[in-house]
C-alpha cells in the first residue's frame, strides 16, 4: 500500500440502510451531545455544540487549529475532567445514559469510550503488557491463557500481530512510530470499547504509517463507532462517512462526508475545504 | 569582521581556561582533604603491641579454667584484677620503668585472649598486648623522652610490633585512645538512619504524590509548597531544638536514643524527599497519564501502576542524598543528647547511643593526643560509609532509569 494509492481512494460507500444523516429510523444514535459548552477558565472553547454520533460509521471532526475539535472529542469520554480549570456544560449521552450523571462511573465510561492520542504513547513496558493492561485492571480475563487470547485478538485487529508476535516481551517504546500508534489502538481495543476516539492519530506519522492507520480504521468500522479528529481534509474524506466542521468553537456544519466536501451548505465550510484559511 | 571572529575565539579560550582552573582548584582541595585524612588517619587503624611473658601459675591470678569456659567468663575476667598482674609482669620483663607499659586496653585484650584459650592460665605464656597510649605515641614517633627510651629498649629485644587494629572497628568509645572503636557509633548511626528511612521515605513520597497528583491547586497547596521549600532550607540545629522540645520534653521519649535521633533527622529529611519526589513525578510525561486514563484506569491506578514506577529512580536518588545528609548530621543529634559517653554499642532503638559524626566531634575535643589519629580514622570510616551510600544511589538510578 503506497501513500499515492490511498490518496486517490475515496470513502467507501455508506451501507445501504443509511438513508439520512440522522441514521435509520428507529435507531438511536450511539452518542448524543446537546448544547455542549466548554470553558477553560474564563475563555469559552466550545459554543453550544450539538451532534449525534452513530454506530457503524466513522465521524471526522475537521477545522483549523484551536477550533475546539479536540476539546469536544475529549468531552466524549470526560478526559477534560483531568484539566484543572476546564468546565464542561451541556448534556452528553452514551446509549441514552447521561455520561455526567452520578450513576455513570467515569472509569467505566472510559473503558466503553476508548481513546487514541495524537502522539503515540505506549507505556514503557513490554508490547504484551501494553495491551494486557486494560483487560487486567477491568478484570476482563480470568486466566493467563484468556489474557493471551485477548492480547492476540487485539493485536490482530490492530494489524500488528504479524509484526510483533515474536517480540511480545520487547519494550513497546522500541517499536517504530507507526507500530507504536497501532499498539495504542490495540490497547484501546483490548478493553472492548463501544466507541473509539482518535485525536489526530496519524499526524505524527509518515505517509506509509498513515496509510496503514487509515486502512485499519476502515477495518474497525462496523465493530466500533469511531470518531476521528484530523487536520488533514483528504484524510477525513478518505476515512469518514460523516464530517463535522468546527470553527472558533462552533460546530459550523455536520453532514455526510460526500456532501460536505462536494456541496457544503455554509460558505465558511466552502472556504475552509478549498483552502482559503486554516 | 576578522577581528570579531578572533575576539570570539579568544573569549572562548578564556572561558575554557577559567573552567579548567575552577576544576583544578576543586580537585586540589579534594586531594588535600583525602591525603591529609589518609596521612593522619591510617595510623589510627594500626596499634603497637608488646610481647610480655607471664607465668600464670606463679602469679596472683586465681581463675578456674572451667569458669573461663562458662557463660560468666567475661565477669570472671573483669573481676580477676588483670591490670595489677600485667603491671607486675611488665616490670619483671622490662624493668621498673615499664610499669605503665600497659593500660586498661592491654588488660582487656589479655582477658579476651584468656577466654579464647583458657589453657593459658595453667602455664607460662608469652602474649602480645596493645601498649598504653603514651608508649604507643612514642612508637609512632611523637612521645616523651622516657617513653621513647622504653620503646627503644623493647624494640631492641624484638618484642614490639605493629598490627592492624581490628578493635577500632569492633569496639566502642573509651577514655583510653588505644582502646576506642567506632563500632558503637556506627551501630548508633545505622539504627538512627533506619528510623529516619522508615519514617521519612513513605511519608515524603506519599506527600509528594498527593501534592502533585491529587491536591487541588489553590491557596492552601501554594502555602504548603512554600512551607516545604522553606523547611528544606532551615538550619539543622533548629530541627534539633524542635526534636528536643517535641520528642523529649513533650513526649518524654528516652534521651540519647536512636529512636529520637531518627525522628529528628526524619523531620529534617522529609522536605528534601518531598521536593525530589515532586520533581521526579513532574518529569513523568503527561502522555503516560493520558494513556492510562484513556483505557479506564482510575487515578490511583494511574499513579501506582505508571507514574510512581517511572518516577522511582528520581525519588530514590533524592532520598539517598537526603539520607546521606542525615547520616553526616551532627548538630541536631547534640541537641537531643546523643553526645553522651556511650561505652557499649546500643542493642535497640531506645538504648543510649551516639552517632558517627557526633563521635568524631567528641574525639576532636579530647585532650589526649592519641585521639587525633582516631578522629581522622573515624572520618575515614564515615567517608567510606557515605561513599557506599552514594554508590548505591548511582547504582539504583542506573538500574531503574527508563528512557522514552
Amino acid at each position: 500500500m503506497t501513500p499515492t494509492k490511498t490518496a486517490t481512494k475515496v470513502a467507501p460507500p455508506v451501507p445501504a440502510h443509511d438513508k439520512s444523516i440522522d441514521g435509520p429510523a428507529g435507531k438511536r444514535p450511539k452518542m448524543c451531545a446537546q448544547d455542549v459548552n466548554v470553558f477553560y477558565g474564563d475563555k469559552q472553547a466550545l459554543k453550544n455544540v450539538s451532534i449525534d454520533i452513530h454506530d457503524d460509521r466513522v465521524t471526522a471532526f475537521i477545522g483549523p487549529s484551536g477550533c475546539g475539535k479536540s476539546t469536544f472529542l475529549r468531552c466524549l469520554n470526560r478526559m477534560n475532567d483531568t484539566i484543572a480549570n476546564a468546565r464542561v456544560e451541556g448534556h452528553i449521552e452514551l446509549d441514552g445514559e447521561d455520561i455526567h450523571a452520578s450513576a455513570m462511573d467515569v472509569v467505566q465510561l472510559r473503558a466503553r469510550v476508548g481513546m487514541v492520542f495524537q502522539k503515540p504513547n505506549p507505556f514503557p513496558k513490554s508490547v504484551y503488557e501494553n495491551v494486557a493492561y486494560g483487560p487486567r485492571i477491568h478484570g476482563l480475563a480470568s486466566s493467563r491463557a484468556e489474557l493471551d487470547q485477548v492480547v492476540e485478538k487485539s493485536l490482530k485487529r490492530a494489524g500488528l500481530w504479524d509484526e510483533v508476535k515474536d517480540r511480545l516481551q520487547d519494550s513497546g517504546t522500541a517499536l517504530s512510530g507507526g507500530q507504536q500508534q497501532r499498539l495504542c489502538i490495540a490497547r484501546a481495543i483490548a478493553v472492548d470499547p463501544e466507541v473509539i476516539l482518535m485525536d489526530e492519530p496519524a499526524s505524527a506519522l509518515d505517509p506509509i504509517a498513515t496509510a496503514k492507520i487509515e486502512e485499519l480504521i476502515h477495518e474497525l468500522r462496523g465493530r466500533y463507532a469511531i470518531v476521528i479528529v484530523t487536520h488533514n481534509m483528504q484524510q477525513a474524506a478518505r476515512v469518514s462517512q460523516r464530517t463535522a466542521f468546527f470553527h472558533l468553537g462552533e460546530l459550523v456544519e455536520y453532514g455526510k462526508t460526500s456532501e460536505i466536501f462536494t456541496n457544503p451548505r455554509e460558505p465558511r465550510t466552502q472556504d475552509y475545504i478549498t483552502g482559503r484559511y486554516g | 569582521m576578522n577581528a570579531r571572529v578572533k575576539k570570539r575565539y579568544a573569549a572562548e579560550r578564556r572561558f575554557r581556561v577559567l573552567g579548567l582552573i575552577a576544576v583544578a582548584v576543586s580537585a586540589l582541595f579534594l586531594a588535600f582533604l583525602l591525603v591529609t585524612m589518609a596521612w593522619k588517619g591510617l595510623g589510627g587503624f594500626v596499634r603497637a603491641e608488646a610481647a610480655v611473658t607471664i607465668d600464670f601459675p606463679r602469679s596472683d591470678l586465681i581463675i578456674d579454667p572451667a569458669a573461663l569456659r562458662g557463660p560468666q567468663a567475661r565477669e570472671v575476667v573483669a573481676a580477676a584484677g588483670l591490670d595489677g598482674i600485667l603491671a607486675r609482669a611488665a616490670v619483671d620483663n622490662y624493668g621498673p620503668q615499664a610499669e605503665q607499659l600497659f593500660s586498661a586496653a592491654g588488660a582487656r585484650s589479655l582477658g579476651r585472649q584468656l577466654i579464647a584459650d583458657p589453657a593459658l592460665v595453667e602455664r607460662r605464656a608469652t602474649v602480645w598486648l596493645p601498649v598504653a597510649s603514651r608508649v604507643e605515641g612514642a612508637a609512632k614517633g611523637r612521645g616523651d623522652a622516657a617513653s621513647e627510651q622504653l620503646v627503644a629498649q623493647i624494640e631492641a629485644q624484638g618484642a614490639l610490633r605493629k598490627r592492624f587494629n581490628s578493635d577500632f572497628l569492633t569496639q566502642s568509645d573509651a577514655t583510653d585512645p588505644t582502646a576506642v572503636g567506632v563500632w558503637g557509633a556506627l551501630k548508633g548511626s545505622f539504627l538512627t538512619i533506619i528510623v529516619t528511612m522508615l519514617l521519612a521515605f513513605p511519608i515524603g513520597v506519599l506527600s509528594a504524590v498527593y501534592l502533585e497528583e491529587f491536591a487541588a491547586r489553590n491557596r492552601w497547596t501554594d502555602a504548603i509548597e512554600v512551607s516545604i521549600n522553606n523547611l528544606a532550607a532551615v538550619p539543622s540545629i533548629i530541627f534539633g531544638l524542635l526534636g528536643l522540645a517535641v520528642f523529649l520534653n513533650f513526649m518524654h521519649l528516652p534521651r540519647s536514643a536512636p529512636l529520637v535521633g531518627g525522628l529528628t533527622l526524619a523531620l529534617m529529611t522529609m522536605p528534601v524527599i518531598v521536593i525530589a519526589g515532586r520533581n521526579a513525578i513532574k518529569a513523568v510525561p503527561p502522555s503516560i497519564r493520558d494513556a492510562a486514563l484513556g483505557v479506564g484506569a482510575s487515578k490511583m491506578q494511574v499513579v501506582f501502576h505508571h507514574v510512581l514506577p517511572l518516577a522511582l529512580p528520581g525519588i530514590l536518588t533524592g532520598t539517598i542524598i537526603g539520607m546521606a545528609r542525615a547520616l553526616g548530621e551532627t548538630a541536631p543529634l547534640l541537641m537531643i543528647g546523643m553526645r553522651a559517653f556511650i561505652a557499649s554499642p546500643p542493642n535497640g532503638f531506645t538504648d543510649p547511643a551516639t552517632a558517627l559524626p557526633v563521635q568524631i566531634f567528641l574525639w576532636s575535643d579530647e585532650v589526649d593526643r592519641g585521639f587525633v589519629e582516631k578522629t581522622s580514622a573515624a572520618i575515614i570510616v564515615l567517608l567510606i560509609f557515605m561513599l557506599l551510600m552514594n554508590g548505591l544511589a548511582i547504582y539504583l538510578r542506573n538500574r531503574f532509569e527508563r528512557r522514552w
